[in-house]
């Protein structure tokens, strides 16, 4: 996941690692045609379709970044937090984002398979989940398998260009080093209710970062997750989820991994989740007022042992650590959309005997603010303000303006 | 004493009622004239819920979890097909976990697909806007369309629930005898729309121009899906000059600014129409729907 800067086509240097995606909007099938025929064309039912009919839907995301921190990204942290090698605010000035190519199709009566390849600006690849999918085991029960983005959480299971921002929620960042993909099987099961109620787990080789190194026979995490959802009259929709996500990290790499010395921790890690979506739209018409507010609260509980690379000693380790968010995006005329975001995280207790991390008593915090206009329902421009106090509340200025475009096909965005 | 009777009563009455409810098909519409179709067809045997209403962008549906939950308890869907619902259905049928309702299932209806469709694009290409390869999906407009889609879900209700297929076929015969009476009489009073030139907001009245002979000589959305600009309204304004038209119509559940604004510099007046059952006040059921649209049509020419 290690990016080259690409400054106009030229390759300037190697950059820490990054993950910057963007978002594109439910890309709308809308019906009519510009290019179209004059007369009615009546349909010929046995009119051969062509062999390609058969083909996945493809889509493809390109976007890119322009990238202003008025504090050197080299120095980002988190004080007090083992973050993973994705927790960076980016890097300075001009960078194409990871390309996404996305295809699906259903393979059989009973399964449907998709798979998003990422293509990282550096020119390696990197599969995002490639998992099949039942689609006729009834009862309201589905099964995944594959490598996928869990379940827990609001948006982790969305791409991340489906997300409100630019970058990710703080406590993505802290606790999840972006986002939790992992390899394994999910099971879920809707009630046969009016209200929604969706119940499911999830058993995992344990390799995303949360868990991490846990290369063992058997199961190396496990979540569990429950989403309740439903409407309030034809203007208002809702859902609220919680979720543990239980891994046995061995090794797990934190702190300067780009250097090459990264503390590493083994032990027990539990993230304990809880969400909340609420959206508006007047007559349940999201065309051309709508609103969406979100929030998420995270509380992480390590126990094990820490082995810093800087001091060299391994003792134990015990955290207790939590974040938050909450935002809020209005969509006031066709095509533009502003938002305001605020993300806090807080350590309740830190006991590092290796000397990695130390309870310095500070709350990072990040307040933001973006602007959106969507050109069409396929491209979408952003600029975004961050008023960053991660690392200390020396604020650290940081501007990103970004584009997204989706070619191809491209179906709607989950909730 | 009497009160803890009463409400007693209630609960069992109510629960009787939910046991009967049970019984019944459930029918999923994904639009509103559907949903009022399958009422019409399935009377007292299917139980209809209608995933959007008459002000909502058929495009633009959230896969809200109140859907999901509704797929999930469908025994059959009826959808417009065309991929109008491309942007959500998939979405909610990948979730629901219900493989009666899957595409290729007896229990999944499309309505276009027993419909010849106007306006398959000869070039697939996003410059040309949000295009269909399939055609234009606002098949509902037409009513001959209904007619043709009333034959086909009265067979597939039978099929899908065949201990009360002869219903579905007789109230399939008093429907369809109904709706031939209504159309001879809409085609007789909407004589004086034939030829009449119009503006349409976006490209969702085909089908009503091919029954009525309207002459659709405008779009104000540049390409389908993206909205008016002022450049491309300014363009439409002075083609007007040269070609008048009689009216500017849009869709309830599009706003009606770029029209208002077209038709002001033009003077000619906005139609809102209906495009669907529940889209005006006044469009309550499907016969309703074409009264009203005639109605509001009619009143632009006079």
């Amino acid at each position: 996941m290690k990016h080259h800067l690409v400054l106009m086509g030229l390759p300037l240097r190697v950059l820490r690692p990054q993950h910057w995606y963007i978002r594109v909007r439910h890309m709308i099938a809308a019906a009519s045609m510009a290019a179209i025929t004059s007369a009615a064309a009546a349909q010929d039912p046995t009119a051969a379709l062509s062999a390609n009919a058969f083909n996945p839907a493809i889509s493809l995301i390109l976007s890119g970044t322009y990238t202003h921190l008025s504090q050197d990204p080299a120095t980002y942290a988190l004080p007090g937090f083992a973050v993973g090698d994705a927790a960076s605010p980016g890097q300075r000035g001009f960078g194409i984002s990871p390309t996404e190519l996305h295809l699906g199709a259903n393979i059989d009566p009973d399964l449907y398979g998709a798979m998003a390849l990422i293509i990282n600006p550096d020119n390696t690849v990197a599969l995002e989940e490639v998992y099949f999918q039942t689609t006729s085991l009834g009862h309201g029960v589905t099964v995944k398998g594959g490598r996928f983005f869990s379940g827990i959480g609001a948006i982790n299971q969305k791409h991340p260009h489906a997300w409100d921002f630019i970058d990710e929620p703080l406590v993505y960042r802290a606790f999840l080093n972006f986002q939790y993909g992992d390899d394994g099987l999910q099971v879920r099961w809707i009630a046969p209710t009016e209200t929604f109620i969706e119940l499911g787990g999830e058993i995992l080789k344990g390799s995303g970062f949360v868990a991490g190194g846990n290369e063992k026979n058997g199961v190396g995490a496990y979540s569990l997750f429950a989403h309740i959802g439903g409407d309030v009259g034809v203007s208002q929709s809702w859902r609220v989820g919680g979720a543990l996500l239980n891994a046995a990290p061995r090794g797990r790499e934190s702190g300067d991994i780009a250097a090459d010395l990264p503390d590493r921790f083994s032990g027990d890690s539990r993230l304990w989740t809880a969400d909340f979506i609420w959206k508006w739209a007047p007559n349940g018409n999201p065309r051309l007022r709508n609103a969406v507010i979100q929030g998420e609260y995270f509380r992480r509980e390590d126990d094990g042992s820490m082995s810093g690379a800087v001091s060299g000693i391994s003792g134990d380790y015990r955290a207790r650590q939590s974040g938050a968010y909450l935002q809020g995006v209005y969509q006031f005329i066709p095509r533009w959309r502003a938002g305001l975001r605020y993300d806090v995280l807080a350590t309740h207790e830190l006991n590092d005997a290796s000397g990695a991390l130390a309870d310095l008593d500070y709350s990072p915090s990040r307040a933001s603010a973006i602007l959106e206009f969507a050109k069409s329902p396929f491209s979408r421009f952003r600029l975004q303000y961050n008023a960053d106090q991660s690392r200390s509340s020396n604020v650290d200025h940081q501007v990103y303006a970004q584009y997204q475009l989706s070619l191809g096909a491209h179906g709607g965005h989950q909730f | 004493m009497k009160k803890i009777i009463g409400v007693c009563l209630l609960l069992i009455l109510g629960q009787s009622g939910i046991n009967e409810a049970r019984a019944a098909l459930q029918v999923m519409a994904c639009e509103p004239e559907w949903g009022a179709l399958a009422r019409e067809i399935g009377g007292e045997d299917v139980v209809v819920y209608t995933a959007t209403t008459g002000l909502q962008d058929p495009h633009l549906i959230e896969a809200r979890p109140s859907l999901i939950a509704q797929v999930r308890r469908a025994d059959m869907l009826v959808c417009t097909g065309a991929d109008l619902e491309a942007g959500w259905l998939p979405l909610l049928l990948r979730q629901a976990g219900n493989p009666r309702v899957q595409p290729g299932t007896p229990g999944y209806f499309e309505a276009a697909s027993v419909v010849a469709k106007l306006e398959i694009p000869t070039r697939l290409d996003r410059s040309e806007g949000d295009v269909h390869a399939a055609g234009n999906p606002h098949i509902q407009t037409d009513p001959r369309n209904i007619a043709r889609v009333a034959e086909a879900l009265s067979k597939r209700l039978g099929e899908v629930d065949s201990t009360h297929a002869a219903a579905y076929q007789a109230r399939h015969a008093a429907f369809s005898a109904k709706w031939n009476t209504a159309m001879q009489r809409w085609e007789k009073l909407a004589a004086p729309l034939k030829g009449v030139a119009i503006v349409v907001q976006h490209r969702g009245f085909p089908y009503l121009s091919n029954w009525l002979g309207l002459r659709e000589i405008a779009t104000l959305e540049p390409k389908p899906g993206i909205e008016p600009s002022s450049a491309h309204l300014s363009t439409v304004l002075a083609q007007l000059q040269r070609q008048p038209a009689k009216m500017v119509i849009h869709a309830a559940y599009q706003g009606g600014r770029a029209s208002a604004w077209l038709a002001g510099r033009a003077n000619i007046p906005v139609v809102e129409l209906p495009f669907t059952v529940g889209g005006t006040a006044e469009a309550q059921d499907l016969f309703s729907l074409f009264d009203d649209t005639l109605q509001r049509l009619l009143k632009a020419v006079k």
